[in-house]
């Protein structure tokens, strides 16, 4: 085999369902990768398999699987790997096996699990104290709010499934660049400790985990982009050196500049991202244009992974709502401003946290960017947040009321109440690789 | 007054979140507008630009191979993608914000714009 060809056509929960399709067909790939697990989403997942313990696992998955059916007769030798799983991977590999077996295709599907540490986080936390990354706090000040808690496993498990005999592999919590080099260090057969192939791959897997961001979504040469309604998916050819390239046949296809754009997309030090798999340079690789729809990476130099795994804490953290109204005409800013503070004084309670934005006017980048003089018309936004439920209640029934009773040139409130949701803070943390069994199962 | 243009003129980039951090990539179009960047874009430069948004503190590295210089801005995102009650939770658009940002027209503007075909 000369290079090995993994396309990711998923880069969040929520991403085009045609895009798999759309990417298989075209693609001729070895494996098809698709990305569910933002870093909240698992907490949503955890509450679901609470209620129903077949539920917490992407959904979507199991609609486009039952899409890409036609596609697997096609194509038998196509493999994927997903972690769609989440909080329940095994049910989400019960579902994939009951849409195979309808479509009379025969695959063995594995589960890769062992990232939920929930079950055991006490027993744990006597030798691993999981101390806030950001703040050194001690967990035990939230342990009683945890809901989920993950560690993000490497590309060991995957490459182990694969080697099983696997074609379908389904994954709680992993990195999203260990989904690529999972099946590139199996393939090859390269050995954990082979930095520099083991960075390449994940350099290839950073680059195509967000799907479309690298091949023409969010370019800042936008007017580049001819037709978005096809922008493409990307796929990467990666070789047994651990070069590779990034390709898109769709949209404007990969180039220099969408390609660096998505290189350093939410990097620290790009000179040390930490994977589970290796401590990646990107600053070590070299770039090369191929051609208009393709450029070529290598010499990646990695450096030995570290002893721990990122783990990923959600806990219950109060509850949050937040509306909007259109407010235009003259001094449009100004009548916003007023309408969400009067909203607030007349709840007349104190909330933990509140905040009134003029979209419009500069509010994405509060006070950072300067408001346009006298905009047509502005959306006011109010939000709050507090620790009971009760007072965020009483905020989403107060705003309908503004619709007659604040300043004039009110409209655009078609949505209904604000919804209130309860809020799942982040509490990122580090612990031993020791203290964690990644396991593998193949459904029979 | 000297004459300003948008820092956008000579880089491109993009920005996401890391918990209640932002980074912001930018990219100089060539070699000279990268040495640019490295002389004028300092870590304190976009500290004092975004200092209405309160950031911690701002990290900057460099990446040579990509004539990228990147940002931390710790803090900054008023509690990140979950808690914060803002409307760009996750800081996607900070990146067009500080490409936003007038400069002084550099010597040698004509070398640091961007070249076609990229």
């Amino acid at each position: 085999m000369s290079t090995l060809r993994i396309g990711n056509a998923c880069g969040f929960w929520g991403d085009s369902i045609d895009a798999p399709i759309r990417l298989a067909e075209r693609g001729r790939l070895d494996y098809l990768t698709l990305e569910y697990l933002a870093e909240l989403t698992m907490s949503i997942l955890a509450l679901q398999k609470q209620r129903n313990p077949e539920a917490g696992y992407a959904g979507d998955f199991l609609d486009v699987l039952e899409r890409l059916t036609s596609i697997l007769t096609k194509q038998p030798d196509l493999k994927i790997i997903t972690n769609a799983g989440g909080m329940n991977p095994l049910s989400c590999a019960r579902k994939a096996k009951a849409i195979l077996d309808k479509a009379g295709l025969i695959k063995k599907i594995a589960v890769v699990s062992g990232d939920d540490l929930l079950p055991q986080l006490d027993t744990l936390l006597k030798l691993h104290p999981l101390t806030n990354l950001d703040t050194g706090a001690d967990l035990a000040s939230i342990r009683q709010r945890v809901v989920s808690a993950n560690a993000y496993l490497g590309a060991q498990p995957i490459a182990e499934a694969l080697a099983s005999g696997a074609s379908i592999v389904i994954t709680g919590r992993v990195a999203d660049a260990s989904l690529t080099v999972g099946p590139a260090a199996y393939a090859f057969g390269w050995d954990w400790s082979d930095w520099d192939r083991l960075c390449g791959a994940s350099v290839a897997g950073h680059l195509i985990e967000c799907g479309a961001q690298v091949c023409g979504g969010l370019w800042c040469n936008w007017r580049d982009v001819q037709d978005y309604s096809d922008i493409g998916y990307p796929y990467t050819d990666i070789a047994d050196d651990g070069s590779f390239t990034i390709t898109s046949d769709a949209g404007p296809g990969v180039n220099r500049e969408t390609l660096i754009e998505q290189l350093l997309y939410e990097v620290g030090d790009p000179a040390r991202y930490l994977t589970p798999d290796v401590v990646a340079d990107f600053t070590s690789v070299s770039l090369e244009h191929v051609n208009t729809r393709t450029m070529r990476m290598q010499s990646a130099k990695g450096k030995p992974a570290t002893d721990t795994y990122k783990v990923s804490i959600a806990y219950r953290d109060g509850y949050s709502a937040s509306g909007t109204l259109v407010i235009a005409g003259p001094d449009a800013v100004a009548k916003a401003k007023r309408a969400g503070a009067a909203l607030l004084q007349r709840i007349g309670c104190m909330f933990d946290c509140s905040n009134i934005e003029c979209l419009g006017a500069g509010a994405c980048a509060p006070g950072v960017v300067t408001a346009p003089a006298n905009p047509p018309e502005v959306v006011l936004r109010v939000a709050v947040h507090d620790s009971q439920k009760a007072k965020v209640e009483r905020f989403a029934k107060e705003f309908a009321p503004l619709v007659t009773s604040g300043p004039p040139g009110v409209t655009g409130y078609t949505t209904g109440r604000p919804a209130v949701r309860e809020v799942f803070a982040y509490w990122p943390a580090l612990i031993a690789k020791s203290a964690v069994q990644s396991r593998v199962e193949m459904l029979s | 007054m000297n004459e300003k243009i948008m820092l956008s003129t000579i880089a491109h980039g993009r920005s996401g979140d890391k918990g209640n951090h932002a980074n912001i990539a930018v990219i100089a179009y060539t070699p000279d507008g990268f040495d640019w960047l490295r002389a004028n874009l300092t870590a304190d430069v976009v500290a004092g630009y975004f200092a209405p948004m309160q950031p911690s503190r701002v990290e900057r590295f460099e990446a040579t191979n990509v004539l990228a210089l990147n940002f931390m801005l710790h803090d900054i995102l008023a509690g990140g993608a979950s808690r914060s009650l803002r409307i760009d939770t996750q800081g996607k658009t900070l990146a067009l914000t500080l490409l936003s940002m007038p400069i002084d027209i550099p010597n040698g503007l004509e070398r640091m714009t961007r070249q076609l075909p990229v």
